[in-house]
């Protein structure tokens, strides 16, 4: 028997524009901080056994209160602990038995999230922020050549981040810029305007993930009680991202401003984009830098990872959903390695796609976006 | 033409029911005969004027239809203007009143209680009273025990057909903590009806608050999402059995995705709500009901697609949302081309069962 179609796609190189690389552990960082952070934490970590106190007694200080028992440890994959025994996607060798080449993985885009900019310490976050993009260049992308990375930044403090964008966009393997999904302010609030000139500045696309923490209730309605609420509704704080992105005009005050939603999912961008244009037919006054229907900027600014892939019932409306959104070259494959709700490349989407349509998904749009390399990266 | 409609064209004995319709939210001056001394005299003698806002402040051209800017009196003001603008036109068989006072927005939880008192008692004599075709909408205040202590005084009157709750909140309405009111509500057989708006002082989205109104607006639709995964995730609706819920000025567009992405985490993440015994998608459809405004739907074939994702032809209520601008033609509120049998379930046939109103 010759091989199956399952085995053909499988073959087929993708890039996986979703990676969560992780921390071995808590000192990873230190040998990249500056000497006078490393030795008031290594001075701190001596006087306490709880270690995470330790940390906000440093300034590693976060948003406390909101915690929901996550479905497994580390919201990770059962299987992907690695055999040295430090946490999932922390060995580079595991990784590649697990996903670059178990998938036949062109390029994937590794995604930190360390809390970086969610931090209340914003010097500290600072300096972690340096740490991390020096430790990802050194000991990631380094020894891959499949491997690029999204710059962290300590996005509350705007001014520093487009510091960091300037000093370590120089290295054409980073090659995005990554703000989470819960901000502080709206994202297109003036603050962060500092974040857009920069990485307009170096070419680079804004990557918004799920994921952080701002200080505010995730619902409009205040804290829900149970994760799966707080999981669905991050969907909500994509949202309110992508109209306060318009709706303050950052297109238009940032021509060529790309934004990638990362793990935010899309069924809920087409009923978005109908509400919003709507909407400016009869308030438009108050956003004069939108001078189009939003729908229109929406389709020409942003892009799409799929993971967490939706899920239409009966599966045939997915084909329903990819006309209403009307976004062809925007999707981007994710898996979300080594994340519980992983999606593979043979299965996540769940109808069958005519083959050029599905070889943009799984690949082309992310090299046309991304380009992966200096030279033909296309903003 | 039929029926004697001027509104629009619809089909013989096809029954109309408004499931929303604005009753403008009173003066506290309006409301001194229902009001003790006590809260005469605090507004004589200080500025206090009742709710410090509203969902939809008084002439805000980001609100009214534009034709009533500035009317005099204010549009939806007395009984006298909604009958000529909406209960005649549109030949109604029944209009659900909504008063959208923002009691929540007052953290006096005596000067709420008065106030909603007041309200719902000049809801009947000034409403209620003077049109049988009106049904009224409980205004309670933010406090769950003091909300379901007005739901028992109102509920003893038949023409009160739901407890209205703005959609956002300072907590989620399946929390626990809202059960009292919910409990009421259940006691009397009364919808629960999320309202969009409300001012309970946290921001309306997940990263604070936004700049402009339309971005309130849009943001909007994700309260009401937000509500029901709590209602859903709290298993209400397994603990108050028949209990139902109507978003008015929601949309509807949204529900397709809302369930998608609610079905799929249940399937993954169903161990931390294991009363929940059927994928989310079931409560909404068997529980939930959605007015028809705002029509956030760009044209009536998207209308049909929206309707099959639903997929439950019982969901989609007619609401005109007077007077508020979510249409600006008449013909724009009605959904076309979904053939008779739907238009008929949507224009007041599911509007009947859910307030048992004779069909």
């Amino acid at each position: 028997m010759t091989a199956d179609a399952t085995t053909d796609r499988r073959t087929t190189a993708i890039v996986d524009c979703d990676v969560h690389n992780a921390l071995p552990d808590d000192d990873a960082l230190a040998p990249y901080m500056p000497r006078e952070w490393r030795e008031r934490r290594e001075a701190l970590t001596h006087l306490s056994a709880v270690f995470r106190k330790v940390r906000e007694n440093l300034g590693d200080r976060s948003y406390l209160g909101a915690e929901y028992p996550r479905p497994t440890p580390r919201a990770s994959r059962v299987d992907s602990w690695p055999p040295d025994g430090g946490p999932p996607a922390s060995d580079l060798e595991f990784m590649k038995t697990q996903l670059l080449d178990r998938w036949n993985v062109e390029f994937a885009l590794l995604n930190p999230l360390f809390g970086i900019g969610e931090m209340l310490n914003l010097e500290l976050a600072g300096v972690m922020a340096r740490a991390a993009n020096d430790w990802l260049a050194e000991e990631w992308l380094s020894r891959d050549s499949r491997l690029r990375a999204s710059i962290v930044i300590p996005y509350e403090d705007p001014i520093a981040s487009a510091a960091e964008i300037d000093r370590i966009a120089q290295d054409s393997r980073f090659v995005q810029v990554l703000v989470l999904s819960r901000t502080n302010e709206p994202l297109g609030q003036r603050k962060y305007w500092p974040i857009y000139e920069a990485a307009l500045r170096h070419g680079l696309p804004i990557g918004i993930h799920n994921g952080g923490w701002g200080g505010h209730a995730i619902t409009p309605a205040g804290f829900p009680s149970y994760y799966i609420e707080d999981a669905s509704a991050m969907a909500a704080a994509f949202q309110a991202q992508v109209v306060s992105l318009v709706s303050e005009g950052c297109f238009a005050r940032f021509p060529g401003l790309s934004v990638v939603l990362i793990e935010g999912g899309f069924a809920w961008l087409p009923p978005l984009m109908w509400r919003f244009d709507r909407a400016w037919s009869k308030l438009r006054t108050e956003i004069p830098l939108v001078d189009r229907p939003p729908s229109e900027i929406i389709r020409a600014s942003f892009w799409i990872s799929t993971q967490p892939m939706e899920e239409p019932e009966p599966p045939e409306q997915f084909a329903v959903l990819l006309d209403q959104l009307d976004m062809p070259d925007r999707l981007m494959f994710a898996t979300d390695y080594p994340h519980w709700d992983f999606d593979a490349p043979d299965r996540a989407i769940p109808v069958r796609l005519e083959p050029a349509l599905r070889t943009a998904i799984m690949r082309d749009n992310a090299l046309a976006l991304y380009g992966f390399d200096r030279d033909t990266r296309k903003l | 033409m039929t029926s004697g409609r001027s509104a629009v064209a619809l089909p013989a004995r096809m029954a109309v029911v408004d499931c929303d319709v604005h009753a403008a939210e009173p003066s506290i001056e309006a409301l001194f005969p229902y009001l003790a001394a006590h809260w005469r005299e605090v507004a004589t003698t200080t500025q206090f004027r009742g709710p410090t806002d509203s969902a939809h402040p008084p002439s805000a051209a980001t609100s009214l239809r534009p034709e009533l800017v500035g009317a005099e009196p204010p549009a939806a003001s007395s009984v006298d203007d909604i009958a000529h603008h909406v209960l005649d036109p549109w030949d109604v068989q029944a209009a659900i009143l909504v008063c959208s006072y923002s009691a929540e927005a007052i953290k006096n939880p005596d000067a709420a209680v008065a106030l909603t008192r007041a309200v719902n008692t000049w809801l009947q004599s000034e409403w209620l009273d003077r049109d049988g075709r009106l049904r009224g909408s409980i205004v309670v205040p933010a406090s769950p025990q003091l909300a379901a202590e007005e739901i028992d005084r109102m509920g003893e009157d038949p023409r009160f057909v739901q407890v209205l709750l703005p959609v956002r909140s300072f907590a989620p309405y399946g929390n626990r903590l809202w059960w009292p009111v919910l409990e009421a509500a259940h006691r009397h057989g009364l919808v629960v009806a999320l309202h969009f708006g409300g001012y309970p002082g946290n921001p309306p989205t997940a990263v604070g608050w936004p700049t402009t109104y339309i971005e309130e607006f849009v943001d909007g639709a994700s309260a009401f999402q937000s509500q029901l995964m709590s209602l859903v995730s709290e298993g209400v609706f397994d603990r108050f059995e028949g209990l139902r819920v109507i978003c008015l000025e929601s949309g509807f567009a949204w529900m397709p995705s809302l369930m998608w992405r609610f079905d799929r985490l249940w399937r993954a993440l169903r161990r931390e709500i294991p009363w929940t015994r059927r994928a989310p998608s079931a409560y909404l459809r068997e529980h939930v009901r959605l007015s028809t405004q705002p029509f956030d739907v760009p044209d009536a074939a998207e209308f049909a697609r929206i309707a099959e994702q639903i997929d439950c032809p019982g969901m989609l209520c007619f609401a005109t949302d007077y007077p508020h601008w979510q249409f600006t033609s008449d013909a724009d509120a009605v959904p076309a081309d979904v053939g008779e049998t739907a238009l008929r379930a949507i224009m007041g046939g599911n509007a009947q069962a859910l307030y048992n109103l004779s069909p």
